[in-house]
């Protein structure tokens, strides 16, 4: 086993173990600190599979703004009892084990059983550049719908958590 | 060796356990944090895929940044839903939101 492998071995452990804790936590805030350190061992799993560009806008958008985002939201929102502030339902608990359960179990054994052929190793130069030149070449209108997607949340975002305006004029 | 099966394997478990917050959990904010899981387990199958099925190009990292785009945006409308049904409600309980319910 090469050094490589142990790394991959350890990081996807911890990522697993930290999306664990997020849905098994009966406290929330520690459901969302989880959750950070589930999006870290992901962004180490992009470094992994050589993509530092995605990895880097990993750690910056999702352990740095929306893990942030969602701390804030629930200081917002907490109850008053904080230590059973993430309970789950008996039913959903039922349901939801034998959906994940069953989803898990069917697509890993149809992933062990493929048979992987023609399998490559995509060695990128330039990964960043090539990146660049395709959002602003090929791939330019969904650049732009995209913008506008976020801008429209950001705008939506805002009117919704502003509430409605009790005007009486 | 890990391969390209491992890491699959390892987007199908972090799935799973996204799915399995969606359905069992009662809080409204936890259930966006297990979508969050979700899409990142999505994530980690496109830059798989990037790596090792495609020779040349950044595709499946393009399709990852544009997966990441949309969730910071359902990220950003669903707590502020989250919020605004809270200050009517007084509760991020999910069997509380029943507005659309008669």
């Amino acid at each position: 086993m090469s050094i490589i492998d142990l790394v991959f071995l350890v990081t996807a452990g911890v990522t697993i173990f930290a999306s664990l804790g997020v849905v098994i936590s009966k406290n929330i805030v520690h459901s969302a600190l989880y959750l950070v350190l589930s999006f870290l061992g992901v962004a180490t799993i992009y470094f992994q599979l050589s993509a530092a560009f995605l990895g880097l806008v990993q750690i910056m958008i999702y352990a740095g703004a929306i893990s942030v985002l969602i701390i804030f939201a629930i200081m917002l929102v907490i109850g008053e009892d904080v230590n059973q502030s993430n309970p789950s339902t008996k039913k959903g608990t039922l349901i939801g084990v034998i959906a994940a359960g069953l989803f898990t179990f069917l697509v890993s054994i149809s992933v062990v059983s493929s048979n992987w052929t023609n399998l490559v190793n995509n060695v990128l130069e330039n990964p960043v550049g090539d990146l660049a030149q395709m959002l602003m070449g090929d791939y330019v209108i969904a650049f732009e719908v995209a913008a506008i997607l976020l801008l429209v949340a950001i705008v939506g975002a805002i009117m919704i958590a502003k509430g409605a305006e009790q005007e009486n004029d | 060796m890990i391969s390209f099966e491992h890491y699959l394997l390892l987007s199908t478990i972090i799935f799973g356990i996204g799915l399995y917050g969606i359905l069992a959990r009662k809080n409204a904010v936890a259930v966006l944090m297990s979508l969050e899981l979700m899409l990142n387990a999505v994530n980690i199958n496109f830059i798989a895929i990037n790596k090792f099925v495609i020779t040349g190009g950044v595709t499946g990292q393009l399709f990852a940044i544009f997966v990441i785009v949309v969730a910071a945006a359902e990220v950003a409308v669903g707590l502020a839903l989250i919020i605004s049904i809270f200050r009517q409600k007084k509760s991020v309980n999910l069997n509380d939101f029943n507005l659309l319910k008669w």
